[in-house]
């Protein structure tokens, strides 16, 4: 029996943390609040949902941006400024109409890639969001030409161009409700049941689980996870256009979920905030290469930090915490607790779908 | 026909926590040939709903065709032709794609940035090695669209840089996918990475602007076919030829040579071939630098005939993602199928998706996505694919 265990941050590790966020804007400059914290809290969102599918379902789904992409452009054209539908809706409703839209997508996605493992689920859900990407640049009564722009918001945040503290709070608090909320329901029998199928789908088939619709359904939950992360980024940018949800911001997404660490729910934040910061900051310390390396080619430096995580530490900055704990607790206690990450075998010698790989 | 692996008919010889545990739902065809061999679909259709639907749609989709065909001829006919060629450049760069995935199992994601880095590295070789044959050198680089080459200043650059990107991807394969075999989600990521960083590179190198390489101004615009119907040589002559040459030459090589033996072995049994004493690594590195070969050779041909830019990448590997979810992955015959089925619905859903006065022809994306969806919903792991 292949019995995987995680860490898990403790329920005081956890409130410091969001105790420091929730302080972080009294001592940061607005611009930091905004464009580091801000963003690294919704695109926490999206990698959580990613990183949720990884951990709990051992299924890397690429359809994450896709799926939120989705939600963003309904938003967009329900609450519509300009270029769009005229009959403009209220924020909170084209909301609650762009979260069940986006997870009812989720939900036909989910049916369709539940049946597929591994590799083959990776492709599919990559083929997805990009077929997602390339109907939203096709479609321009949608996305319009040059996207979505200057959409109204809920009242409640105010203008976020002034003021971007009512976001920022916003967005703190659905980070929390998620994290604790899919954190909650690994530990139901739902959860459990869908680590037994990531572990063992074959014995969990055996006992009369329905693993495809266990996939399916946890496929779709992400999939609102996903929409919410898509709500928060349209509120964001205040505006929303294809190139927004291509296949680099795809790739994005999977990147901030593998810097943080594919295997721990706390990852995602972590990696979207190493992502932000290197995203805004880098532009001042990474030196002119001629043509290869330099401010403009972001891109290359955060493919280089990604092949070099994945290359080095599969488990992320997340696994790369864990291992160095562990190491410090072996020397100093001679090593009471059995280290963390084993890689057991699957029916073909191949470590476990779900491990550390 | 969707027998589920539950009551696993063909498990004979097979762990049966094996089969499950890789393919799902996956329908029972554990068929013994190799890459090739076509496995027999479905063994004798049920009439079920799912086949009853899928009949409805297919004939309702048949009759619309007529339609349109009897509605203009010559329209049809060239909409077909383009239909056949975009299949053909999506076949070749898919055939590398699922040669790769096949033998090892490792998912090429940067197939799509080779498919790119191929047609630019032939462009700049035409421009900068073929340029002066015009006589009068203008400066160099700016305007590349009145430059006329003559056949050698195509046929070489075309074969240099399918040799050039072949012997990249081995680079690839021996630096960053050999000593982490089996892991496959590691490995995809690996190469997610290096398309992220090539794409990038290509863009500081190469410019976002949309280039094409020059066709041999030797060759016709365009060949007559019937009545007033003409079309276009470099896409209906060579790219459709060489689609054909390259499918019957990878077949021949995979059916009767060494390499091919071991390849198909390989496919159905990468730890026996290597007990058998078979360098296995060899024959990885050929298979790689066969399919990278054709990523780079596509990519001279899709330059040709479509352009070069930016998001080229992402949209043949979105192609070759599409060819090989619907052929099965690791299968030629099924890359060829599913090349054929993508490039024509593409080809005719971006000109018949009219109906009366509604013009939905910005939806066609669409139809490409109720493919796939019609595919993987019958078989999971596509037309010929087989559980690993």
């Amino acid at each position: 029996v292949t019995i995987v265990s995680r860490g898990r941050a403790s329920w005081a590790a956890i409130a410091v943390v969001v105790a420091i966020a929730a302080l972080a804007p009294l001592v940061t400059s607005e611009f930091f609040t905004s464009v580091i914290l801000t963003k690294a809290l919704w695109l926490g969102v999206a990698a959580a949902s990613l990183i949720f599918l990884a951990a709990f379902g051992g299924m890397v789904s690429l359809a994450q941006v896709g799926i939120y992409g989705v939600a963003g452009m309904t938003y967009a054209n329900l609450v519509a400024a300009d270029g769009g539908n005229p009959a403009a809706w209220a924020p909170w409703l084209a909301v609650l109409a762009a979260l069940l839209i986006a997870t009812a997508v989720g939900l036909g996605f989910g049916t369709i890639a539940s049946r597929s493992e591994g590799i083959y689920f990776l492709m599919i859900t990559l083929a997805f969001s990009v077929l997602v990407y390339y109907f939203f640049s096709q479609v321009t009564q949608l996305s319009g030409f040059g996207g979505v722009n200057n959409l109204d918001l809920p009242g409640i945040l105010g203008n976020p161009g002034q003021d971007p503290l009512p976001l920022y709070y916003v967005a703190l608090v659905v980070s929390v409700l998620v994290f604790i909320g899919l954190r909650g329901i690994s530990r139901t029998a739902f959860g459990l049941g869908l680590q037994g199928v990531r572990d063992e789908p074959a014995r969990m088939r055996a006992l009369g689980f329905d693993v495809t619709l266990h996939r399916a359904l946890a496929f779709t939950l992400a999939a609102f996870i996903a929409a919410v992360a898509g709500i928060l980024s349209v509120w964001y940018n205040r505006r929303i256009s294809p190139g927004s949800i291509n296949l680099a911001q795809t790739i994005d997404v999977l990147i901030i979920a593998v810097i943080g660490g594919l295997y721990r729910l706390e990852g995602a934040w972590l990696g979207a905030l190493v992502y932000a910061l290197i995203d805004n900051y880098s532009r001042e310390w990474v030196p002119d290469v001629g043509n290869v390396l330099g401010p403009a080619r972001f891109n290359t430096l955060i493919g280089l930090v990604f092949l070099i995580i994945v290359l080095l530490s599969p488990g992320g900055l997340m696994g790369i915490w864990e291992e160095g704990r562990e190491r410090l607790r072996r020397r100093r206690g001679g090593g009471g607790i059995p280290p963390r990450t084993t890689t057991p075998t699957g029916p073909e010698g191949d470590p476990a779908p779900g491990t550390v790989k | 026909m969707p027998d589920t692996v539950d009551s696993n008919p063909g498990g004979g010889s097979k762990d049966a926590g094996e089969v499950a545990a890789t393919g799902g739902d996956a329908t029972a065809s554990v068929s013994t040939g190799g890459v090739l061999a076509a496995p027999e679909i479905g063994g004798g259709l049920r009439w079920n709903a799912k086949t009853i639907a899928g009949a409805v749609v297919a004939a309702a989709v048949i009759i619309w065709l007529l339609v349109k065909a009897a509605d203009d001829i010559e329209q049809f006919v060239v909409v077909t032709l383009n239909g056949l060629t975009l299949s053909a450049l999506y076949f070749v760069v898919a055939s590398g794609f699922t040669l790769i995935f096949g033998l090892m199992r490792v998912v090429n994601m940067a197939h799509g940035a080779l498919y790119l880095f191929g047609g630019y590295l032939a462009l700049k070789m035409q421009q900068n090695w073929f340029r002066e044959e015009e006589g009068i050198s203008l400066s160099l680089g700016a305007s590349t669209a009145d430059a006329e080459y003559n056949i050698i200043g195509w046929i070489v650059p075309l074969l240099l840089a399918t040799l050039a990107i072949g012997a990249i991807g081995v680079l690839l394969q021996q630096v960053f996918l050999r000593w982490n075999q089996g892991q496959d989600l590691r490995q995809a990521l690996i190469t997610i990475a290096l398309s992220v960083i090539f794409a990038d590179q290509m863009l500081a190198e190469f410019g976002g602007i949309s280039q094409n390489i020059a066709a041999p101004a030797s060759f016709p615009t365009s060949v007559s076919l019937f009545g007033d119907v003409r079309f276009g040589f470099f896409r209906g002559v060579i790219v459709l030829g060489s689609a054909l040459l390259i499918g019957i030459g990878l077949w021949l090589v995979i059916k009767r040579t060494r390499f091919g033996k071991i390849v198909r072995a390989g496919v159905d049994d990468r730890d026996m071939v290597s007990a058998l004493g078979i360098n296995v690594q060899l024959v990885f590195a050929g298979a790689f630098f066969l399919g990278a070969a054709l990523a780079g050779f596509g990519g001279v041909l899709g330059g040709t005939m479509i352009s070069l830019q930016p998001g080229q990448d992402t949209a043949f590997l979105l192609n070759s993602l599409i060819v090989v979810i619907i052929g099965g992955m690791g299968s030629l015959g099924g890359a060829a199928i599913g090349a054929l089925a993508l490039g024509l619905v593409d080809s005719y859903a971006d000109v018949y998706l009219v109906f009366g006065g509604t013009d939905l022809t910005n939806y066609s994306i669409l139809v490409t996505f109720a493919l796939l969806v019609a595919v993987l919903a019958v078989r999971p792991l596509g037309l010929f694919g087989r559980p690993a």
